[in-house]
């Protein structure tokens, strides 16, 4: 991939960690932006596009990646082994991706045990398992002994365990996001445009999803909570005045409103909204704040309405949150 | 009850109009209760973001006591019942994160109520105790 009049261009590298390859599609969803990565960057390591090595990526001299997208959560050894080695070679690492900045949906894992998640794989009556096998670290095969990498305890975002430089989340990202953060860059390169402070959060709107959103807002008193499995809300007054918990008001901006606009709620997946440390209790105050009722009695009733709050209100952002995981065990 | 010497850490959210004086009047009364509480005084329960809740026992305490003004007494004539409702919202969600409903108590407690309000700190240390420490490990390294 490299001749002479590419080794002077500044290099990219994607990786993926734990997650589910949503963001790559995102990145090649930027269309014939993607020409522009090609003609401004020489890619040097992208698992999902290229064949390439760990080993390719050891070889390279440290700092020599100028723009690495890291998406992903860190579950395993080989996930913090990528994280502290593309942290190593790259000038510039981004947290791409709600799995990369709080964990996402495989973050949800951090709700059960180690123990717990592996007998729901494994062990589970759907499951066909007879022999009960369970995958081991390390295998002694006629050919040498093979290994896999180790699970950790807990899922974490990326900044928990390397320095980050920038955030882009959603799950997955919006590709003009994506796009007009990869021109910024571009241009920044050129000496045309200032990178933001390093910590900055890319892509995004300074609000929150009900900013973005075209539904018509009134007063909100909320007295029975809903689920879109059993009730189907109109499509033009706000999802949460509908008893639809709706994860718009404590969610960062930048997606345009998506979800709500195709008549379903939004669940969080652009993050915490700026200055909100914990994206979760956000919502349980915002929520708490519009039921109708000052009755403890019909608030616990209305309140009984919501299924799995934990689970709801840190859909995108468990490993993220103040606690960051359940008590297990 | 086997404590083995733990003394539970138990941060205590007050309001400045009714619960907080209530501390004031068990002092002046000289009530004896549990040293174990660290007060931290808000105008009004209302003000209390569940964030606080989680940040005291992601790093350390064992336990969170709320209190404020009666139903109905309240100095902003209703932020209480937002609080009755966040709390109710926050007991819900911390018992899907594995942790215990008496670890996060709500008491109400007028200005006159000093010896209620001592009574109660002396119920919940005496319940976190018999949990046991809570030793929150957050996933930061």
């Amino acid at each position: 991939m490299s001749n002479n009049s590419q080794d002077s261009k500044p290099k990219f590298a994607m990786y993926w960690a734990a997650a589910c390859g949503g963001c790559e599609i995102a990145v090649l969803n930027i269309h014939e932006g993607i020409l522009d990565v090609d003609a401004n960057f020489d890619v040097v390591f992208w698992p999902v596009a290229m064949d390439t090595k760990y080993k390719d990526v050891e070889a390279m001299e440290d700092g020599s990646i100028t723009l690495c997208l890291f998406n992903g959560a860190i579950r395993n050894d080989e996930n913090a082994e990528m994280a502290h080695l593309l942290r190593r070679k790259a000038k510039i690492l981004v947290a791409f991706g709600s799995c990369a900045c709080e964990g996402c949906i495989p973050g949800l894992a951090n709700l059960y045990s180690k123990q717990a998640m592996l007998d729901t794989v494994f062990s589970t009556l759907t499951t066909d398992n007879p022999q009960g096998i369970r995958p081991q670290i390390a295998f002694q095969a006629p050919e040498g002994e093979l290994s896999i990498p180790y699970l950790f305890d807990t899922v974490r975002p990326l900044d928990h365990v390397v320095r980050v430089d920038y955030y882009i989340p959603g799950c997955p990202p919006e590709s003009p996001q994506i796009a007009a953060v990869v021109g910024l860059v571009i241009q920044a390169l050129r000496g045309e445009a200032q990178l933001p402070p390093v910590g900055s959060v890319l892509g995004v709107g300074n609000s929150t999803v009900c900013d973005e959103c075209p539904r018509k807002r009134s007063e909100k008193i909320i007295t029975e909570f809903r689920r879109m499995a059993t009730y189907q809300p109109n499509s033009t007054d706000c999802l949460l005045e509908q008893g639809i918990l709706c994860s718009g008001l404590a969610t960062r901006s930048g997606c345009q409103a998506r979800c709500p606009s195709a008549n379903m709620p939004c669940i969080g997946c652009y993050g915490p909204a700026a200055g909100v440390v914990d994206q979760g209790a956000r919502m349980m105050s915002a929520v708490a704040s519009v039921v109708g009722s000052n009755d403890p009695k019909e608030i616990e009733r209305i309140m009984d309405g919501i299924v799995d709050p934990a689970g709801t209100f840190y859909r995108f952002s468990l490993p993220a949150s103040l606690l960051g995981h359940a008590r297990v065990g | 009850m086997p404590t083995n010497g733990f003394e539970p850490v138990i941060v205590g959210f007050t309001c400045n109009w009714c619960s907080y004086r209530a501390a004031d009047t068990a002092g002046m009364a000289r009530i004896k209760y549990a040293p174990n509480v660290r007060l931290i005084r808000l105008m009004c329960s209302g003000r209390l973001d569940p964030q606080f809740v989680l940040k005291a026992l992601a790093d350390g305490a064992d336990g969170v006591f709320i209190s404020g003004c009666h139903p109905g007494d309240c100095h902003y004539i209703e932020q209480n019942y937002k609080t009755i409702r966040r709390y109710e919202l926050l007991k819900k969600t911390l018992t899907g994160l594995g942790i215990e409903d008496a670890r996060v108590k709500l008491v109400w407690a007028s200005a006159a109520e000093g010896a209620i309000f001592a009574d109660e700190i002396d119920k919940m240390v005496a319940e976190v105790k018999a949990l046991g420490p809570l030793n929150w490990k957050g996933s930061k390294p």
